[in-house]
């Protein structure tokens, strides 16, 4: 055994090889070792292990199913050469079905964890690694089809192991999920490692950013872990979100339903709201990850980011003076005033396919981020009901969580009638919308562009809900109800209807009731929205405001 | 045909201290002209029956602000002899010709008769209405093919097909009366030879109450798509000072047999051999009509509002002159890939005209965040261009065009900025078949050569790394290491080609190095501004920047074309190999609204079988009735619009199977 041992390593992508030197104290040391190697040697054999993961042949079947290794995902996340990784000796401790077996431990288990920047700012990630030869390898063992069990205890413990740090240094965590669920080898302590993570969640939730990138399969216990962060990202056609596979649903409910039906990435981001946005592929989708971490702080103990600005801060946007159609039941794309009015036209959306009379999103005014909330007349005639209501809560609660500014668009008629809403709680949904926007003390800027009805006025970040600066556009109409509905209660039986109405409409259907009252701070010409809303955010900048002591309090869930 | 382009005229009234009274359709009531003009009234909703071609409303608007003359525009009533009638009743003037006038030369029957008395060249063909689609066939036979069908009311192209034998006579025939009835109410058709490969060159008349008429000289409007004019210039290459004279001297003589008062224009057609046919009197001012004004010097708005008043002519016919060169582009909203433009809608999110460049004149009625409708023509504006010679004026509408920024619709600037600098147009080998016969298998776009694709690439990749260096810029970041770099390995990919390309920096140059060849690239990039006004290799280029997003992919307008360009890093240009490529729905068996408008007619049903290229529906946008055709033969599987709907762009229509 004189020739020397060639190692690989991938210190950043694309190989580098390094030839180890056998000195004599590497052969002398032989003697005592277990394996006949020496200690050196066998760190870098279980580096080398650790990198390669399942060996080529495994990376090339990743790849053929369209998918890129753990290890690809976290370089194309993370800034070059950044990638600080951690625990990559750890090994499981299964010691049943023979998975105590040498042949059956991989460094690092079936997990890649440690920290990285992203455009130099700090990040933790861990990314599972679906394709991971523990998976085959379980396989064999169980021979159970569905999925390669992949959450051992081991695996929970490194990714416990960087959110305490996170927390303790302040930077926000990434999950690449692609995992099959629970490591049944392990039992309970699997379970416990579940319950770690998810406890880990929790008490990271509101103190830094959670994000879920779902790049593969996730179900069973594990699809609770994303679910408790912030915000969860998927994979169009690779990945899959659900308690319980098709085979389990058809036994039980015998329904027929495909993998992808039941929890794909359309599912999720346009029926069950539990995905915020899907992408076409892991790539897209990494990268869109890094452009959406550019907008959020790294803890809730930092600002909201400033990013260097290429557009003026007093632009004016003449387009936006005819932009609300002069029928007010004539529809117009709450999107173009958004677009028009935020720095470059740049505006991250979140949930754009789900309760879409409600729009949300990251976007920057004079370089700050800042959440925008906006009811979409084109949808729905952009009234509130129970999915808006919780999309928008949920939200609200996330920028007021993270120092993001709020500022929102109101053109609401008022809340979605019908038993329908009435039977699904609509009341309680509602409710979580008008908590958020009351209980957030981040700067809040409102805008009624056109309609503010009945209770919707009031949950829209009104004044009354300790908006800071609230404009009415001209084309504003602050009032109870819509003219027609108005006039047939307060002038029952009486003859002449439209003369009522239009006395009515003289009345209540324009921003002056509101304005004399105080309730709106200003009636704006359109044009100068930009301009304005970039002054006040930068009055606001040192805005304090705090709630009364509680030990949390009781949104109506 | 707009309400907008009546831009020029309340320009012309408020030099010569008229008010303006401006009528709009409610959809219209922030337009530009309405902005414009001292007061306003509505007339009416949007479909143009109902505002702009409604007699009664807009003479209550002349009673009510008691209006002393009326300037029609260019279209709906300023050719309509019963509008011209009213007002004489009313003693109100219009600003324009005689009724007389607009009556001989409104209906193309008479006018060719008037014309050749006049011994004015006219084209052969059938001095009458044709009744029947039969009839037409028998004197197409008769005139011998090809023949042209066009509406006896009708101009602007609208009600005009050309038929090569007697299938395409009874089908153009139904096409066109159906169209003209549409458009002008009047659905009489007459038929004539059609001369092939001609150029259509207009003479500008000018003529007042006193027996006084000029010629203000030609406009080439030759290149044309669909009988539509896209661009014009003034004057021809074509024409010698003989026949640009007996083309003048013809124009007048037709100008005074109809004692012709205001400005006109007499449009022929003229063959390789300079023979030239009378086409057609316009009794209105013409949509080119600022070019002639470049040339001339002379303000037609002005001249016609003074011969209105009765005043005589300033000018004798010595005094009018050629100086320099105009060029005129028609600036559409329409799609040019697809037959040369098919109409689309949208609302102008951005919107900036090139007006700091010299000798650029833009009419337009339209503004940023205006609604670009499905009720008139798409017309967004008209881009004029002028210099002392053809070369000049050609060079500043390449960057006028380069200037112009247009979102929110599609547009025909890539059409347009490709026809300028065609050779052929260049060296002005044109006719009205220029357009089919340069592309003959439509317009693609413009085709990049190596040096032109590296020059791209490379801006894109610039464009990239400004956007990469400028987001390490933030205030805020806690424990941070900005990285110093200023060498970058990335890969640029334009529709299947990939290109490694390496980036140096220094300063604000970037060096951008690819198979071997190196370009540089100046310019501080605004990532704001839609405009990226770059140096490249030495040459100042103005390129656009549509879009950029997270994954890379950059939509840029280089040459009046956008490419869709991706940047990548090198690692995610490697493992973007390995990302499967999604399927695309097939289209064969679908068919798709190709633009907004509204279902004439579906003339299958499911069930039916249909033959390759028979006719599935028809949808009328703008004006203009488009026949939908099968792609295959194949049976109906269903049905999804019906007559009467309005659809959008991309809407499914029929589904095959």
């Amino acid at each position: 055994k004189e020739e020397a041992i060639s190692l690989v390593t991938r210190v950043k992508y694309g190989a580098v090889s390094a030839t180890v030197p056998q000195t004599s104290l590497h052969r002398s040391c032989r003697w005592y070792s277990v394996s006949h190697l020496s200690v050196k040697e066998r760190i870098d054999q279980k580096r080398q292990a650790a990198l390669q993961g399942g060996g080529q042949q495994r990376i090339e079947a990743q790849h053929k199913r369209g998918k890129l290794t753990a290890r690809e995902r976290v370089q194309l996340l993370l800034d070059p050469e950044s990638f600080v990784e951690t625990d990559m000796f750890v090994e499981h401790r299964c010691a049943d079905f023979g998975m105590e077996q040498d042949r059956n431990k991989f460094p690092g288990d079936s997990v890649v964890t440690g920290r990285g920047r992203i455009n130099g700012r700090l990040v933790y990630v861990f990314s599972q690694r679906g394709n991971s030869i523990l998976c085959d390898i379980l396989f064999v063992l169980q021979d159970f089809t569905v999925f390669g069990g992949s959450l051992s205890g081991a695996h929970a413990q490194k990714i416990c192991k960087i959110m305490d740090q996170a927390m303790t240094v302040g930077a926000p965590v990434i999950g690449l999920n692609d995992s099959g669920g629970a490591r049944i080898q392990e039992g309970v302590e699997s379970l416990a490692g579940y319950a770690d993570i998810f406890l880990r969640n929790v008490m990271a939730s509101g103190v830094i950013p959670q994000i879920s990138l779902i790049m593969g399969p996730c179900a069973g216990g594990a699809v609770y872990s994303p679910a408790l962060t912030d915000f969860t990202f998927m994979v169009k056609d690779t990945s899959y979100l659900f308690i319980t596979g098709p085979d389990v649903v058809k036994s039980v409910t015998n329904e027929d339903v495909t993998q992808e039906e039941l929890g794909g990435a359309k599912t999720h981001t346009t029926v069950s709201g539990v995905a915020h946005r899907a992408f076409e592929n892991d790539i897209e989708a990494l990268l869109n990850l890094r452009e959406f971490f550019n907008f959020l702080p790294l803890s809730n103990q930092d600002p909201a980011p400033i990013r260097e600005s290429h557009d003026s801060s007093d632009r004016l946007v003449p387009s936006l003076d005819s932009i609300v159609p002069l029928e007010s039941t004539k529809a117009y794309d709450m999107l173009d005033i958004i677009h028009a009015i935020v720095d470059e036209r740049d505006f991250f959306e979140i949930m754009p396919n789900y309760a879409k009379n409600i729009v949300v999103g990251f976007a920057r005014m004079n370089g700050r981020t800042v959440g925008i909330v906006g009811n979409q007349p084109k949808v729905a005639s952009g009234c509130l009901d129970i999915n808006s209501s919780v999309k928008g809560a949920r939200f609200v609660r996330f920028c007021d969580a993270f120092n993001i500014p709020i500022i929102t668009f109101v053109d609401v008629p008022g809340f979605l009638p019908g038993t329908a809403q009435e039977y699904g709680g609509i009341i309680r949904h509602g409710a979580k919308l008008l908590f958020a926007f009351a209980e957030a003390t981040v700067p809040k800027i409102t805008i009624i562009t056109r309609k503010a009805y009945g209770g919707a006025y009031d949950v829209m970040s009104s004044k009354h809900l300790r908006g800071d600066v609230n404009y009415a556009w001209p084309t504003a109409e602050v009032a109870v109800m819509g003219a027609k509905g108005a006039v047939q209660i307060i002038f029952r039986g009486k003859e002449n209807q439209a003369e009522a109405e239009a006395e009515y409409v003289e009345k209540f259907a324009n921003p002056f009731p509101a304005a004399v009252r105080g309730f709106v701070d200003d009636i704006i010409e359109p044009a100068t929205t930009r301009k304005k809303i970039c002054q006040d955010l930068e009055m606001l900048a040192s805005k304090k405001q705090v709630n009364p002591w509680k030990k949390h309090a009781n949104i109506p869930l | 045909s707009i309400p907008p382009y009546l831009f020029p005229v309340i320009k012309t009234c408020k030099k010569m201290g008229i008010q303006t009274v401006a009528v709009h359709s409610d959809v219209d009531s922030s337009a530009v002209h309405v902005k414009m003009a001292d007061e306003a009234v509505c007339v009416g909703s949007a479909p143009t029956s109902k505002s702009y071609l409604n007699m009664d409303a807009i003479m209550d608007a002349i009673r009510v602000t008691g209006a002393q003359a009326v300037h029609p525009g260019y279209g709906f009533l300023s050719e309509n002899k019963e509008f011209a009638k009213r007002l004489a009743a009313e003693g109100v003037a219009f600003i324009g010709p005689d009724t007389h006038a607009i009556q001989a030369m409104g209906d193309k029957i008479e006018s060719k008769l008037i014309a050749k008395a006049a011994k004015v060249n006219t084209i052969p063909g059938f001095d009458g209405v044709v009744k029947t689609a039969e009839e037409a066939v028998k004197i197409a036979q008769e005139i011998g093919y090809p023949v042209m069908i066009k509406a006896s009311a009708g101009g602007g192209g609208k009600g005009m097909r050309i038929a090569w034998n007697d299938e395409e006579t009874r089908e153009g025939f139904r096409f066109s009366s159906q169209e003209a009835a549409s458009s002008f109410g009047d659905d009489r058709l007459l038929i004539e030879k059609y001369i092939d490969n001609p150029r259509h060159i207009e003479i500008q008349v000018l003529a007042d109450k006193h027996g006084n008429a000029l010629w203000l000289n030609e406009r080439e409007c030759s290149i044309q798509r669909r009988n539509q004019k896209v661009v014009e210039e003034a004057p021809s290459t074509f024409l010698d000072p003989v026949t640009r004279r007996a083309m003048g001297e013809q124009a007048v003589q037709l100008a005074k047999a109809v004692q012709y008062s205001s400005a006109g224009t007499v449009e022929f057609l003229v063959d390789s051999k300079k023979n030239f046919y009378f086409l057609e009197m316009n009794t209105r001012l013409q949509v080119e009509h600022p070019i002639t004004e470049c040339i001339t010097g002379l303000d037609l708005v002005e001249q016609m509002i003074r011969v209105a008043k009765g005043y005589q002519l300033q000018h004798t016919q010595d005094d009018i002159p050629i100086n320099g060169w105009a060029i005129e582009c028609r600036v559409y909203a329409e799609d040019p890939y697809k037959s040369f433009g098919l109409p689309s809608i949208g609302r102008l999110s951005q919107y900036q005209e090139p007006l700091d460049l010299d000798k650029v004149r833009v009419d337009s009625g339209i503004q940023e965040g205006s609604d670009i409708s499905i009720y008139y023509d798409p017309m967004i504006s008209k881009l004029i261009t002028y210099g002392a010679t053809r070369a000049e004026a050609l060079g500043r509408m390449e960057d006028a065009l380069d200037n112009y920024v247009i979102r929110g619709v599609t547009h025909n600037i890539p059409l347009l900025r490709e026809i300028i600098t065609h050779p052929r147009f260049v060296s002005g080998h044109i006719s009205t078949n220029f357009l089919p016969e340069v592309y003959p298998d439509g317009f693609k776009g413009h085709q990049l050569e190596a040096d032109a694709k590296r020059e791209l690439l490379a801006s894109a990749a610039v464009l990239y790394i400004t956007a990469e260096l400028r987001s390490q810029f933030v205030l805020f970041r806690v424990a941070s290491t900005p990285v110093e770099c200023s060498h970058w390995e990335l890969c640029v990919e334009l529709g299947e080609e990939r290109q490694d390309v390496e980036i140096s920096k220094s300063g604000t140059v970037y060096t951008v190095e690819m198979d071997g060849a190196k370009v540089e690239v100046w310019g501080a990039l605004n990532l704001a501004s839609p405009l990226l006004p770059l140096t490249i290799n030495g040459t100042q280029r103005m390129l656009q920047c549509l879009s950029r997003d997270a994954a890379g992919v950059i939509v840029l307008q280089y040459l009046g074309t956008l490419f869709k360009v991706r940047v990548l890093s090198k690692l995610a240009a490697e493992l973007n190999s390995y990302m499967p490529e999604k399927v695309s729905e097939d289209t064969s068996s679908i068919l798709r609204s190709p633009m907004p408008g509204t279902v004439v007619a579906v003339s299958v049903k499911p069930g039916d079988t249909v033959a390759e290229g028979q006719e599935i529906c028809v949808i009328e946008a703008m004006k203009m009735q488009n026949s939908l055709t099968a792609v295959k033969q194949a049976k109906v599987k269903s049905v999804h619009c019906k007559p009467g709907e309005t659809v959008g762009e991309g809407d499914l229509l029929v589904e095959l199977e």
